[in-house]
């Protein structure tokens, strides 16, 4: 039953994730990504751990993928356009690299199934759920941790500062007046 | 019980997809949302190790890995959106040099 459910999982978020990358529209990649990311949760529940499970739901279903969406729509992003390739070379030396990173995963799966390591007892173990995860985190642990917000600090001084409208003068920027010629010019044909 | 090897070869898979899209992919929002993946395929070795060796630490990573990926996400939006304002384009092949 549980192979059952991992199976239907598994399928879930392959499928997704290739019709994220498949996809030419951002935004119908970003709805995939979702799809991925609650199948992801689904298997997060297959393995108990459940709060690996929800903070997958909150923080990736949810905070980042709004973050995403929102924007996607405020750019206005339109469908990529297929360009010539231009390093047609690079075609077998990536089928080459994709097999050898095949082969490296085909051997470290070998590897796990010959090894000698027996799992313990299948006894009621509390090792995902929230009480432990937090004990953990807030003693063995706590370093990490108050570096962690220390990270997010800084995110969130860079995202400010990075998205911060500069005054500039227009003459400076050859480059992006020329895109908005271009963008005027494809607008009035 | 599902084995540990299937969990482990779901998140080769998912990796490499991730790894093929930021490759293939030129919209520098798609390429963003591979990087998610790619950090997502790593998250579900780290807890299905931790939950077939009755360890706990694998799980604090993962805590760890998505606190990254938020401060990620909110960094890298923020370079996309400033490289729109000045490229008026998504395309990473338009953002190859770092001036104006």
């Amino acid at each position: 039953m549980t192979i059952l459910i991992f199976l239907l999982l598994a399928v879930l978020t392959i499928g997704c994730a290739v019709a994220m990358v498949a996809q030419r529209n951002p935004l119908y990649s970003a709805i995939a990504l979702i799809g991925v990311f609650l199948g992801m949760a689904g298997i997060y529940v297959t393995l108990a751990a459940p709060f690996i499970a929800a903070i997958q739901v909150i923080v990736y279903a949810g905070a980042i993928m709004v973050l995403v969406v929102f924007v996607i729509m405020l750019l206005n992003v339109e469908e990529e356009v297929r360009r010539p390739l231009r390093l047609r070379y690079l075609i077998p030396l990536g089928i080459f690299l994709a097999a050898l990173l095949f082969a490296e995963t085909a051997f470290i799966i070998y590897f796990v199934e010959t090894s000698a390591y027996n799992p313990p007892p299948a006894t009621q173990s509390n090792v995902g759920l929230t009480a432990s995860v937090g004990t953990g985190l807030f003693t063995k642990y706590l370093l990490p941790f108050e570096i962690t917000s220390l990270l997010i600090l800084m995110a969130i001084v860079g995202a400010i500062t990075l998205a911060r409208r500069v005054p500039t003068l227009e003459i400076n920027r050859p480059r992006r007046r020329a895109a908005e010629e271009e963008r005027s010019q494809t607008s009035a044909d | 019980m599902v084995p540990l090897s299937w969990y482990l070869a779901l998140s080769a898979v998912l990796f490499t997809i991730g790894a093929a899209g930021v490759i293939i992919k030129r919209n520098a929002i798609a390429m963003f949302m591979c990087i998610e993946l790619m950090l997502n395929a790593t998250n579900i070795t780290f807890v299905a190790f931790s939950s077939f060796f009755r360890d706990v630490t694998g799980q604090l990573f993962v805590f760890i890995v998505v606190t990254v990926a938020a401060a990620e996400a909110a960094v890298g939006l923020g370079i996309i959106i400033a490289i729109f304002r000045n490229r008026l384009s998504l395309d990473v092949d338009d953002a190859s040099v770092l001036r104006d």
